[in-house]
């Protein structure tokens, strides 16, 4: 069970690192996407695995560590939110530059040294 | 209480100044003694305990964990320097006032004097060395904003951060040696680091702590090689170069030297280290200051030389030595300051400070004349006049030094030479300015007299040098003595002040000083056109040069490291986070916990199967977007599947509703984006990714599974135990988000909101215009809103409300709570948007999102804060039951109320950023785009388009 498991978090891991480092935004909002679902289960896994015994009162006889439940639980609706953020950052970048490239404008690329060269001393 | 505002009023008079400002100079220079006239009056009752040897203490905690205290001392070394602080301080003030131009900024200016007397102060009475490296930094970074008092100049500008980076760069070496000092005394109080001298000596870090500690007061004291700084810090207005840069603050390293004496002094190190970097600024100052044309660079030449002469005595070590360094720092700063002041009112009446122009000024200001004169012979060492003392003093030590062998000539040679070279500047100050022909092509001719009233300070100064040449004993005696033994620690030896020693070697070296001076100025034309043979050092130019090439080196850096690519800074994220992971993992292999593996179902292992292979299946075909969105979805109904799997149904619900507007959200976004990615990226670039990404997921594999199989213990007992009796609900997951981590929670809902809101304004006046079918070579489908979708999703809404009100009153006992009912409801709205149009809906929904959220966010907020009127802690919950008619026994928790208000704050933040989206470009698709309409102008036409 516990093989099944991590090889599952083992490829959402590896999916989601893939699609992260495609130059295109959609992909990489995909491969955010796929890497908190990752993340999410792995969080789960900390409180182990336990078939059965949801940490409801009175409805099992053990119960499964109900902490790291409530910490994902918080954890989904965040990466919800994050991946709508991000998700708008990337239609805002399509808005402001006309493509959907990762790095804005490839062919216009302003390095961050660039601003810093043009600063002469005083 | 008296030291702590000694220290502190110079500040609260800073802050006050720019108010003083409005009434004109002479107002802001008499509120401006103010502090320091209550200062003196603060310090003068103290002055028998000093006399007597005592030491005034006055220690407040601040932060112990550090070492850090408030702590003052005052004793006699403190004293002087304290007193020559606030009294030519004073002076200086009056002196600003006539210096100052009235629509310059004057209330900035004062405000900065009065900040770096308050500095200054706190260095020479701070009892804790931290304390002290806090106000020195604060004297650095001040010295820096009044060299560049006149921003406009380019010259004062770069002369500032020349002498910020020198002292600066000195103040941190200083830190790390006083840090050092402190751990070996085990704390920074002086009074500790100074009884544990001996300690410190042999202490194996000493050589390390001495050299920082020595960095730190030569480059503060200009010091060679560090010297440069100080002439090219007199861009500063004159007020400020003579009370900064000669009479105080280039004295601070020398304060330190001596209040460290006792901890440090003594040794082999401190001696050659201290009086050779002493012997070589105080020759190579008077050399330079020599040949300078301008009046304020002979001066700060001079002051270089000066300093490197009393770092000289102290680095001696001997206790006569340490007297004479005192004397001379007393005896440097009257006549020095009353120099640079004489310099500033020529400068004031000429408009000029080159002394090749300045010449024969006797004739047009016999008084300001006649002081500077005194001044100057002072300088120079002229009997009766208090530099020949200490200057008689020095040359004294200097023959007592017992250098082996032939050194030991050394000493009095070098200080002779020193003594001719200063008699020549002196004389060339005096003769040149006052004497020798006429002026030359003065901007402003003729010069007059400065305003009376200008001349008062400098008056005041070059009285106090007759006095003290006259009448040493009288008149500095008491002061000196307690310096010198506060200063070393012990009562200080025997010596006599007196005018006259009888003739002996140090009289007759004065002699040759002074005719040998005056010989070298009558030959002077001869020692110019040596001097000019040799092409001049220009320290400026290399310092921007090293500035310079330093930011170029950095920038080259920074180019080969950030190429303005987000794809490669993503790439370099995760191999650093593999590069530090390999390590541990590599060690620990694949690792199996004591647990073991339990067996595998076959539901489980389908789940699994079809987990991954949808997994890695998006990865595959993301080029194809709406159909990597569809798998995507798989992934996550599968990741909400396995939640149930392992006893996790409230992780289910909130996955199923987040899986929903998930999917929502990026089929909105495809409407605008092109429908499918283009080949990008290399084939040897893909293989590396896909090298990348086996990697990470084998990493978080093997992690898992060895977090899996390993036993461990949970503090969810508590929790669980608690559920019930404390918390009132028997759904453990919604008690912990409510109730124990009811905190956390509303940190999250916050941070939702916080992205609604990012969204919201990022998404603000701006357009997009979608592409006009699917890029594939699909038209969109021609209606937007199909009846039948219409139809059902209307009746759904009460229906989807009502389940929601449901899963959110049972969240307390069953799985449900405020985030899964928050996100039910927030789908259910979505749903009619989709299903009716943007107008529609916002036409029968009036709620304005933003109000939502903030009530949510209200709600758990004062829920929480409601706990605090009870006398209990934040976001305590309280229950109770009540029995309704009908429904029966019902069960009542505050907690509910913090619950209403994270299902508000996720049903605000959740529509808030999905309507955002929507409200781009709404309906373009089946109607001709207007490029150039904002979401405003577009709803009003949308509406028409409906009304008719």
């Amino acid at each position: 069970m516990e093989l099944v498991f991590a090889l599952a978090i083992g490829a959402l891991t590896a999916g989601g690192v893939y699609l992260l480092l495609r130059a295109r935004t959609f992909p990489v909002v995909l491969g955010l996407t796929m890497l908190s679902y990752g993340v999410n289960l792995f969080l789960f896994a900390s409180g182990r695995l336990a078939t059965g015994s949801q940490p409801v009162l009175g409805t099992a006889a053990q119960y499964a560590d109900p902490l790291p439940q409530a910490l994902v639980l918080t954890a989904i609706v965040i990466g919800f939110a994050m991946t709508a953020f991000v998700v708008v950052l990337s239609l805002r970048n399509l808005a402001d530059h006309g493509n959907d490239h990762v790095d804005g404008d490839p062919k216009k690329r302003t390095p961050a040294s660039k601003h810093a060269r043009e600063r002469r001393p005083l | 209480m008296s030291l702590p505002l000694v220290v502190l009023l110079p500040f609260l008079g800073a802050m006050a100044a720019p108010l003083f400002a409005q009434g004109g100079r002479t107002a802001i220079a008499i509120a401006s003694t103010v502090p320091a006239l209550i200062a003196l009056a603060a310090l003068f009752p103290h002055w028998q305990t000093l006399a007597d040897g005592g030491v005034v203490l006055h220690t407040y905690e601040w932060l112990p964990a550090i070492g850090l205290s408030l702590s003052f001392r005052l004793d006699g070394l403190s004293l002087l320097f304290a007193l020559l602080i606030l009294v030519i301080g004073i002076l200086i003030i009056l002196y600003a006032r006539y210096y100052l131009k009235p629509e310059e900024n004057i209330g900035k200016f004062y405000g900065l004097l009065l900040c770096f007397k308050g500095s200054m102060l706190g260095i020479v009475l701070s009892s804790n060395l931290l304390l002290m490296m806090i106000f020195w930094e604060i004297t650095s970074l001040v010295s820096f904003l009044l060299i560049s008092f006149w921003t406009h100049k380019k010259g004062a500008r770069r002369g500032a951060r020349m002498a910020l980076t020198v002292t600066g760069g000195g103040g941190l070496a200083l830190l790390a040696g006083v840090l050092i000092i402190g751990q070996i005394v085990g704390s920074y109080e002086l009074d500790d680091v100074l009884a544990a001298g001996p300690i410190i000596k042999a202490h194996a870090l000493y050589p390390v702590a001495l050299t920082l500690v020595l960095l730190g007061a030569f480059t503060k004291s200009a010091q060679f090689p560090f010297h440069f700084w100080l002439p090219h810090a007199m861009q500063a207005p004159t007020p400020v170069s003579a009370y900064l840069h000669s009479a105080t603050m280039v004295k601070a390293g020398i304060f330190l030297l001596a209040r460290l004496y006792p901890a440090l002094a003594g040794t082999e190190q401190w001696f050659y280290m201290v009086s050779f970097t002493g012997m070589a600024t105080l020759l190579l100052g008077a050399y330079i200051a020599m040949f300078k044309h301008d009046l304020k660079g002979l001066l700060a030449n001079s002051t270089v030389s000066h300093l490197g002469l009393i770092v000289l005595l102290l680095g001696m070590g001997t206790e006569l030595a340490t007297v004479a360094a005192l004397f001379h720092v007393i005896n440097h700063a009257t006549f020095k300051a009353s120099l640079f002041m004489a310099a500033g009112i020529i400068d004031h009446e000429t408009g000029t400070r080159d002394m090749r122009r300045i010449n024969g000024l006797w004739r047009f200001m016999p008084h300001t004349a006649t002081l500077a004169m005194v001044a100057a012979a002072s300088m120079a060492g002229v009997p009766l006049l208090n530099g020949f003392l200490s200057k008689e003093m020095f040359f004294a030590e200097s023959l007592a030094l017992n250098l082996p062998g032939y050194w030991a000539w050394l000493p009095p040679i070098v200080a002779t030479l020193a003594g001719i070279f200063a008699v020549a500047y002196s004389a060339r100050f005096i003769h040149d300015v006052f004497f020798n022909g006429k002026p030359i092509n003065l901007p402003i001719y003729p010069p007059h007299e400065p305003p009376r009233y200008m001349k008062i300070p400098v008056e005041i100064l070059v009285f106090a040098c007759l006095m003290v040449g006259m009448f040493p004993t009288i008149s500095v005696g008491p002061l000196l003595y307690a310096a010198s033994s506060a200063t070393l620690g012990v009562p200080a030896p025997d010596y006599r002040l007196a005018v006259m020693h009888g003739f002996n070697l140090p009289l007759f070296m004065s002699f040759l000083a002074f005719f040998g001076g005056l010989l070298m100025y009558s030959q002077r034309k001869r020692f110019f056109a040596f001097h000019d043979r040799f092409r001049e050092i220009d320290e400026k130019a290399i310092f921007e040069k090293v500035v310079f090439s330093l930011g170029l080196r950095a920038n080259r850096f920074t180019t080969a490291t950030e190429n303005g690519s987000l794809q490669r800074y993503v790439m370099l994220l995760i191999v650093s986070a593999l590069a530090v992971a390999f390590l541990p993992i590599s060690k620990m292999g694949f690792f199996i916990g004591s647990n073991g593996l339990t067996p595998v179902d076959w539901p489980t292992a389908t789940l699994g199967a079809v987990l991954i292979a949808s997994a890695l299946a998006t990865a595959a075909m993301h080029r194809e977007r709406f159909f990597a969105l569809v798998l995507i979805s798989v992934v996550g109904l599968l990741t909400a599947l396995t939640f149930v799997r392992f006893s996790a149904p409230d992780l289910t619900m909130t996955q199923l509703s987040v899986e929903v507007v998930t999917v929502v959200l990026l089929m909105l976004a495809l409407y605008y984006m092109p429908s499918w990615t283009p080949v990008e990226s290399s084939r040897g670039r893909r293989v590396r990714d896909m090298g990348i990404a086996l990697l990470a997921g084998s990493g978080m594999t093997i992690i898992t599974l060895a977090i899996l199989t390993q036993p461990f213990s949970s503090i969810s007992e508590f929790f669980l135990a608690n559920s019930k009796t404390g918390g009132g609900g028997t759904n453990v997951v919604n008690v912990i988000l409510v109730d124990f981590r009811g905190f956390d929670t509303l940190g999250e809902i916050s941070v939702l909101a916080i992205a609604a809101l990012g969204i919201f304004a990022m998404l603000k006046n701006t357009t997009l215009t979608p592409p006009p079918g699917d890029g594939l070579g699909h038209a969109w489908a021609r209606e937007s809103h199909p009846t039948m979708l219409k139809q059902i999703a209307r009746p759904m809404l009460p229906m989807a409300l009502m389940v929601s009100a449901f899963i959110f009153l049972r969240g307390h006992n069953l799985p449900g709570g405020g985030f899964i009912a928050g996100l039910i409801t927030a789908v259910a709205l979505i749903l009619q948007y989709i299903a009716s149009g943007f107008s529609w809906t916002e036409d029968r929904i009036a709620m304005r999102y933003h109000n939502v959220i903030a009530l949510g966010l209200l709600f758990a907020v004062i829920t929480g804060a409601g706990s605090l009127a009870f006398g209990y802690p934040f976001l305590t919950s309280t229950f109770g039951y009540i029995t309704w008619p009908v429904v029966g026994k019902f069960e009542l928790a505050s907690a509910l109320v913090f619950d209403l208000g994270v299902y508000l704050a996720v049903v605000g933040a959740t529509l808030m950023m999905l309507v955002s989206v929507g409200r781009i470009n709404p309906h373009s698709a089946i109607r001709p785009v207007n490029s150039e309409s904002s979401y405003g102008a577009d709803t009003t036409t949308l509406t028409q388009r409906e009304t008719e």
